[in-house]
């Protein structure tokens, strides 16, 4: 585990040396602050009107500003998610450095789940900065935080099973764009997965529609909790860091 | 501390080393001699467990590089032909890395640092980043890198490749103070990069092993034969080149006389003996005995392709084959 440690440091340290830290808070910052202006404006807007017309309409904070900015964010974090993955591998497959690693007496494991450990708190930094917005809203409002606790919680989870399947990924190639390309394709896919089968009920679109990283968010950015979805993201997540294992010790074979 | 027993490495096409075997013994300085492709890189790559052998057993201070790669990869300090160096770090801090990572205790981690930082002498770069390093300061610190956790066994692939002649001469010192604490294994494709550094050279080819020696030992056997290069003015009128390499067959000694390019003038020959003869006096004094002028005569090396001709026993008209 200590091994687990020093290269999850390393990494936080090469992602905060180098400008695409600070580009991917600046950048996330900035679209969740336009995403959350619109979202008040609205909210502002329906409850004047709400008032001009004498009718007593449900207000909820919770319900009509948190939860559809907790799915804006998802989104974002879809482009944003390849730009932090794509040089985990390819970039030290590229330079060499990775015979350096491979020839530490570390496990390929502790490798693996150090570079992922590395990329999740940089996505934490990121996120991080929709702080600053539900802050504002704590401090003009009263929202409820159980329900923004658990829609973070499901931020992490979907973050950690696309950073998961990115680190795989990145092993495969030493171009970092290709890395970064293909990342974010394979994201768009599993997120358009539960437009394909909005309508079809059938067994294979009950399967695919599992498989959409977007549905089982969907719970989360409610404030419902469900096993269920916790245990689709785990899973998901061990599954790719496994087949990152092969793919590195693949590596061995082939190099 | 190395034992490598028919070891083979195949990729998918090509065999990169076929059956190779041999042993190095604690403290001893191995010169791993070879053109480029011809296995080193690979061989050394098993060695250090980032690759894993086709068939046949390497042993690196008693443990299996196949059974206890863990083991082997604490005992063995790998220097790849690129140093494997991050960029955006600065040299104490990727020091301080490796050696948290080939587990030195973090009580420990600062005074290995600094030995290291010392010996290798980039001391004075310690706050720099890699990425600002000059090239000789970059393959410092490789080296560094390679001996922080003070392994057994050092493995160092072309460590003075790239460098200017005064990095080179500074970098083979640095390994010969390395050699009394560890056994090291260094690859190369000059000759004279054995002769200064080793005591023990693998020659290998092709994938193949061609032999393994003493230095002394090879360097007397081709020491053996001669080659000199010649270079005959005429001091009145033109020459013909015939007549001079007839004239210079004629030498007691010679086995064949090579006319090279001619310039204005003069003729260039070159001039190999027979083995054990030297032929260099007797050359001089024919030239000058038949009125001509002797505008240059040394000794020329032999070639890393002449010495594999020499030890394969093949024919330089036979020999030469796409590799």
């Amino acid at each position: 585990m200590k091994n687990v440690w020093i290269i999850c440091r390393k990494e936080l340290k090469s992602y905060f040396a180098s400008p695409i830290a600070y580009l991917l808070m600046a950048f996330f910052a900035l679209i969740f602050g336009f995403g959350f202006f619109t979202a008040t404006r609205d909210f502002v807007r329906f409850g004047f009107m709400a008032q001009m017309q004498g009718r007593n309409m449900p207000m909820n904070v919770n319900e009509q500003v948190i939860r559809p900015l907790l799915g804006f964010a998802s989104t974002v974090a879809l482009f944003l998610i390849p730009m932090i993955t794509m040089r985990l591998f390819a970039e030290e497959k590229k330079t060499g450095t990775i015979e350096l690693l491979m020839t530490s007496p570390v496990w390929d494991w502790e490798i693996i789940l150090g570079k992922w450990l590395g990329a999740l708190l940089l996505y934490l930094c990121v996120l991080a900065m929709s702080g600053i917005n539900i802050a504002l809203l704590f401090a003009f409002g009263k929202p409820d935080w159980k329900p923004i606790l658990i829609g973070y919680l499901g931020l992490i989870l979907q973050g950690g099973t696309l950073l998961a399947i990115g680190a795989f990924i990145s092993t495969t190639t030493k171009n970092q764009i290709i890395a970064g390309g293909v990342t974010f394709f394979v994201c768009l896919l599993l997120w358009l997965l539960s437009w394909f089968t909005a309508f079809d009920s059938t067994g294979y679109g009950s399967v695919v529609n599992y498989l959409s990283i977007v549905t089982h968010f969907e719970g989360f950015a409610k404030g419902l909790l469900d096993s269920k979805d916790v245990i689709f993201y785990l899973s998901m997540i061990f599954f790719s860091l496994f087949i990152t294992s092969r793919s590195m010790e693949s590596l061995r074979w082939r190099a | 501390m190395i034992k490598v027993q028919s070891l083979t490495k195949r990729y998918a096409r090509n065999v990169a080393v076929d059956n190779i075997s041999f042993e190095v013994e604690k403290g001893q300085i191995v010169g791993f001699l070879g053109p480029n492709g011809a296995g080193k890189t690979t061989t050394m790559r098993v060695l250090t467990c980032f690759l894993p052998p086709t068939a046949g057993t390497a042993t690196v201070a008693g443990f299996d590089v196949l059974e206890n790669p863990h083991e082997v990869k604490k005992h063995i300090g790998y220097l790849p032909e690129t140093p494997p160096l991050y960029p955006e770090m600065e040299v104490t801090e990727y020091l301080t890395f490796v050696g948290r990572l080939k587990g030195i205790s973090s009580a420990d981690i600062d005074r290995r640092v600094g030995e290291v930082t010392e010996r290798c002498a980039v001391g004075d770069v310690r706050t720099k980043l890699i990425g600002k390093l000059s090239k000789g300061y970059r393959q410092r610190v490789g080296l560094a890198q390679a001996i922080i956790h003070n392994p057994d066994v050092l493995v160092l692939d072309e460590p003075t490749a790239g460098l200017d002649p005064k990095q080179i001469i500074e970098t083979r010192e640095l390994i010969k103070h390395l050699a009394g604490d560890h056994t090291i294994i260094l690859s190369t494709h000059i000759l004279s990069e054995v002769e200064h550094s080793c005591q023990r050279v693998v020659i290998i080819n092709k994938g193949k092993l061609v032999a393994t020696d003493s230095v002394e030992n090879l360097t007397n056997r081709l020491r053996g034969a001669e080659a000199v290069a010649l270079e005959v003015a005429s001091s009145n009128g033109p020459l013909d080149p015939a007549m001079v390499q007839q004239r210079l067959e004629q030498v007691a000694g010679v086995s064949r006389v090579l006319p090279r390019e001619a310039k204005e003038g003069r003729l260039a020959f070159e001039v190999e003996s027979l083995q054990g003869r030297h032929v260099r006096a007797d050359l001089a004094r024919a030239v000058v005995n038949a009125g001509w002028n002797l505008n240059e005569l040394r000794a020329v090396g032999l070639s890393l392709e002449d010495i594999f001709l020499q030890l394969t026993g093949a024919e330089k008209t036979t020999a030469p084959k796409e590799g």
